[in-house]
């Protein structure tokens, strides 16, 4: 009786397994993937890998590489992980490379850790391009900068001292640590402050990593252990609409400024009710653009990634490589009061 | 020993007359009987249909990269899940897993990086600190008595936080070309990874230790019921004590791989890796409740997960689907066991059987006044 | 046949005896331990108590651990635990955000009722499986954790819920204070004193911690088990949706990642207020002052000194710690009755 309860019971459990495995097979049916290469065909495959999913920073700068990947009639797709994490950013490098595409756009996480995720994927053929946030010159074909590094960190540092009166203490409230062009621009803000603002004392750098809820309870954190703080840079757009939504309930609104780097939809509403005055970036989706141009000429063969390399860009125009194979964007732009309706994004 | 007993249940093919049948009820059934219809089975079947839909179906899958990314994922799953085995199978959990591996991540990168120590070096230390946590989540369940959720929920914030508070959130990515390549490398040109020959090694070490070794039956005993085992000579604590230690070794290990792997020492490395390895460790056919489970299941069960996330990923899918699927397989697994007890105790409850309490008193025995 | 006790009734009068009983109690201790902790951070820097934002902030932000710690409690009385309440608080505040994006003019009242249903109907799930399978409610609600997660990143998306979806008046709510008190805050204490009451006199709340004691013996006493177990996980699912749409008032912008995490903070709480892992014993008061120490304690590191990047190594030392006095009192109580039962046995 027990032997044959135990027959059943095995016997059910094998077709119970294998109606599980129809059932994820049946998962598998049903999705809607479409990065696959087919390998023939001139669609140029371009896949989008920002820090991280959820970011409308990256929304932004996507939509503006899914359009011009559509102009010019290859294939597009945006993946990433949630958090902005390395090791969680080579996964999507891996599966890149495994499903051969022919150009991978991203910003990285961190300079080195994804390194040698990279090279495997270059050497099976895939072209890389980084863009917002650079990885070690050697591991990739091209960066796209928005800007020059001195000259967003010397727009943040103008904007701040502007407005406590080049004098008093403040601090920086930064994406993840170990994010390659926040930390640029901090250490340039740091020879910048020394430099040309010496009443001014950074007391404090506070990592909000990207994350929301985290930006928002460090915000808290700043004011309440520096009671003499008069500033806050905040060089990310996650960090400053948190912080902005911090300071604007609180009592230290109008007492403790703040500016930095923010897009116009978020900042709107705060740049109004005066907890921000001004604030700095540039047009993400034609950094996105930019970058799904300069990945495609790569592809065709047009340009290697030299220095001097001209391309075209669509309706940007014609662009060339500068040094260390770096495409640069334009120049920084301050948004205020009188022109942010002006802008959606 | 009686041999008149059960040549009953008629098994097919036992050998005729001559030959004794086996009294014990567990070995009558003819080995590939004993072999192919358990849990075990069932996911190795599950296994090869899931990887041969995936290599037909699947875009890309059929690729030279799969396996070797697969491998090198899920490499810190495997290694973790042996010991965890043999923690689950005495009827305890250790949730403090993946904080031992964030933890030996940074030691190897901070000792690397700040106190000048080689990597191997620093690899000794970080699974020397394994061993240290595992021991002390092992003393406080063995001999102060409490209970392994409660402690390593605990220990689980505790080597976390010390982890994160060692490096805060920088990371250090500043590891020797030659490392960070060993631990891609492939052997020769195949294209599964270097790294498996260790996990190998260690592998055949705890089936050694589990299914043929005094300790391993030990193991089972306390699963089965602890005080039962201690009277049967089983030293309970000091077999938990040592089970918690190599689950603390075999965790750190698993870091020094993931830190090189990635290239990258964080604090945060592996957050929520335990769940995973919970999850293939019961899907792989352990009772949670303590007392069965074969390693060769939980393999399969590990393998299976990988390549269910790669495929899925392959097709495009978002980190999310791919855990509800794993979320699911794990509900489903779990309750399919008590499904099918349900469903074994439903044909015999038709045939009159009651539980213990429900059945009327024999009226014939003699009781005492 | 000897009339002696094993153990003699107290001789003290009953005022003296609750007075005893409650300043030995845990949540006392616990609640000194706070006390003592605010009064520190206070002394190094007097706006951490006396200024306006933060009073407001030392009371607001523990609000939603609070919430979750009181759900988490009432599973872990009857001996299980729920790990998918972070998900649920994620999926529950999206919810929010959605139900305000699509219908602008809804009642935040009813807002709040809707999180409050939706979150029971999660916890629902998760009773049931328990309850009828009779599988470990560690592993149910680890399986839950992650589909409820899948569940909300799939719906999700990579959109995001912002504050400026969210109508002026909810998003004040995050900060409203009456009389000083935050208005979250009031409505979570009133959620507590509820919970605590039931817990404390209603037969089903009490039968709660027969169940968490001795199953068998509950279940051959005739309790309904399995009914009493659904009701548990129903509310920690309930309280928890209720957190979610806390959740969205206070921050706002409610993104993939919201409440990740929070279920192994919300069984730290509960320990360390008292509530014995095993089940059958322990308040939500304690549970409650748990909570509040632990987020006081994440608010008060950068201000004593220590970077706040050593908290989770503190709540990690704070909860070992605490199951480890229970277990050495514990001990104790038992050496001390086993002593009275051989005295009384070589008296009679």
């Amino acid at each position: 009786m027990k032997l044959r309860n135990r027959r059943i019971t095995a016997i059910a459990a094998v077709t119970l397994a294998a109606s599980l495995g129809l059932t994820a097979c049946g998962n598998n049916d049903s999705s809607s993937g479409s990065s696959g290469s087919d390998g023939s065909g001139g669609d140029v495959s371009v896949t989008f890998l920002p820090k991280n999913l959820g970011n409308p920073y990256f929304d932004t700068s996507d939509a503006g590489g899914k359009k011009a990947v559509a102009e010019f009639g290859g294939k597009f797709d945006e993946v990433g992980p949630d958090s902005a994490t390395p090791d969680a950013q080579v996964p999507f490098i891996n599966t890149a490379a495994q499903q051969g595409v022919n150009a991978l756009v991203l910003s990285a996480d961190d300079p080195k850790a994804i390194c040698d995720a990279v090279k495997t994927a270059r050497d099976a053929g895939t072209k890389v391009v980084t863009f917002d946030s650079d990885t070690s010159p050697e591991c990739r074909d091209l960066f796209i900068n928005q800007a020059t590094a001195e000259g967003i960190a010397k727009v943040e540092v103008d904007m701040v001292a502007k407005e406590i009166g080049d004098a008093g203490q403040i601090a920086i409230l930064s994406a993840a640590a170990n994010a390659t062009n926040q930390n640029a621009w901090i250490d340039l803000m740091k020879k910048d402050l020394a430099a040309d603002h010496p009443k001014i004392q950074l007391v404090d750098v506070a990592y909000g990593n990207d994350d929301d809820q985290t930006s928002f309870d460090k915000t808290a954190a700043l004011v309440q252990a520096h009671p003499d703080l008069k500033g806050i840079i905040s060089p990310t757009t996650v960090g400053i609409a948190a912080a902005a939504r911090y300071l604007s309930t609180s009592q230290y609104k109008g007492k403790v400024a703040l500016t930095g780097l923010g897009t116009p939809n978020q900042m709107r509403e705060y740049v109004k009710d005066g907890t921000v005055n001004e604030f700095a970036l540039w047009n993400p989706e034609d950094l996105g653009y930019l970058a799904a141009y300069a990945a495609k000429a790569l592809v065709d063969g047009t340009i290697t990634g030299k220095e001097g390399d001209k391309f075209d860009a669509g309706k940007l125009g014609s662009y060339s490589v500068g040094a260390d194979g770096t495409v640069l964007l334009g120049d920084p732009f301050v948004f205020d009061k009188s022109n942010i309706d002006k802008f959606n994004f | 020993m009686s041999t008149t007993l059960t040549s009953a249940s008629g098994a097919p093919g036992a050998p005729g007359a001559a030959a004794p049948a086996r009294s014990y009820p567990a070995y009558s059934q003819p080995l590939w009987r004993r072999w192919l219809l358990t849990r075990e089975f069932a996911v190795i079947a599950l296994l090869v249909i899931v990887l041969a839909w995936s290599n037909l179906n699947v875009p890309s899958f059929d690729g030279p990269l799969t396996m070797y990314f697969l491998f090198l994922d899920i490499t810190p799953i495997l290694l973790i899940a042996l010991p965890m085995t043999l923690v689950i199978i005495t009827g305890e959990i250790d949730l403090s897993v993946a904080s031992v591996v964030g933890l030996s991540s940074v030691l190897v990168g901070q000792l690397h990086h700040d106190a000048g120590l080689s990597i191997p070096v620093a690899g000794l230390v970080a699974i020397l600190v394994g061993a240290v946590c595992g021991a002390f989540n092992g003393f406080l369940v063995s001999y102060v008595g409490l209970p392994s959720l409660a402690v390593t929920i605990g220990t689980l914030a505790l080597y976390r936080g010390i982890a994160v508070g060692l490096l805060g959130t920088t990371a250090v990515t500043d590891f020797p070309e030659h490392w960070t390549q060993l631990a891609q490398q492939r052997i020769g040109g195949s294209s599964y990874p270097v790294v498996l020959i260790p996990f190998a090694v260690l592998a055949i070490a705890f089936v050694l230790l589990l299914h043929f070794s005094p300790f391993g039956r030990g193991v089972f005993e306390i699963g089965l019921n602890d005080e039962a085992a201690h009277f049967s000579g089983v030293n309970v604590e000091l077999t938990k004590f040592w089970l918690f230690m190599l689950s603390g070794a075999v965790s750190a290990f698993a870091g020094i791989y993931y830190t090189l792997r990635y290239g990258s020492a964080r604090g945060d490395n592996a957050t929520g890796m335990e769940l995973q390895v919970i999850a293939a460790v019961l899907l792989g056919g352990v009772s949670i409740f303590g007392g069965r489970g074969a390693l060769h299941g939980v393999i399969a069960g590990v393998v299976l997960i990988g390549v269910i996330s790669s495929a899925m990923r392959l097709e495009g899918q978002t980190v999310n689907v791919i855990n509800i699927v794993i979320g699911a397989l794990l509900v489903l697994s779990v309750i399919s066991t008590s499904l099918l007890s349900w469903a074994s105790g439903l044909t015999s409850r038709g045939r009159g059987r009651r539980p213990p309490w429900r059945r009327q008193p024999d009226v014939t025995s003699t009781t005492t006044t | 046949m000897s009339t002696t006790l094993l153990v003699e009734p107290s001789a003290m009068s009953p005022a003296r005896r609750v007075a005893g009983a409650v300043l030995r109690s845990r949540e006392i201790a616990v609640a000194a331990v706070l006390v003592a902790l605010i009064l520190l951070t206070t002394l190094k820097n007097p706006s951490f108590l006396l200024s306006a934002d933060g009073w407001r902030d030392l009371l607001l932000t523990p609000s939603l651990l609070l919430l979750l710690a009181i759900g988490q409690t009432v599973v872990i009385v009857t001996r299980n635990v729920d790990l998918s309440v972070g998900s649920t608080l994620g999926l529950t505040a999206y919810l929010t955000g959605k139900l305000f994006v699509a219908h602008p003019g809804l009642p935040i009242l009813a807002v709040f009722v809707i999180g409050l249903l939706f979150g029971a109907v999660l916890g629902m799930v998760n009773g049931l499986l328990v309850s009828l399978f009779k599988v470990p409610a560690l592993v149910i609600t680890l399986g839950t954790l992650y589909i409820y997660r899948g569940i909300f990143l799939t719906w999700a998306g990579s959109s995001r819920i912002n504050a400026s979806d969210l109508p002026e008046s909810f998003n004040r709510l995050g900060s409203q204070q009456i009389l000083t008190i935050p208005v979250l805050t009031i409505i979570a204490a009133v959620v507590l004193a509820g919970v605590g009451y039931y817990l404390h006199t209603a037969r089903s709340g009490r039968e709660l911690y027969a169940i968490g004691s001795d199953p068998e013996a509950a279940q051959l006493y005739g309790l309904p088990v399995r009914r009493r177990i659904l009701a548990a996980f129903v509310i920690s699912g309930a309280v928890a949706g209720l957190a979610g749409v806390f959740y969205a008032a206070r921050y706002g912008t409610v993104s993939s990642g919201a409440g990740y995490g929070m279920e192994l903070q919300a069984v730290g709480a509960a320990v360390i207020g008292g509530v014995a892992i095993f089940g059958g014993s322990g308040t939500v008061w304690g549970a409650a002052i748990g909570a509040f120490l632990l987020v006081t304690i994440n608010r008060a590191l950068p201000i004593v000194g220590i970077s706040d990047f050593w908290q989770q190594a503190v709540v990690g030392a704070l909860i070992i710690a605490a199951i480890v006095l229970d277990r050495v009192l514990a001990a104790r109580q038992e050496r001390r009755l086993v002593a009275a039962r051989e005295e009384a046995r070589s008296h009679a």
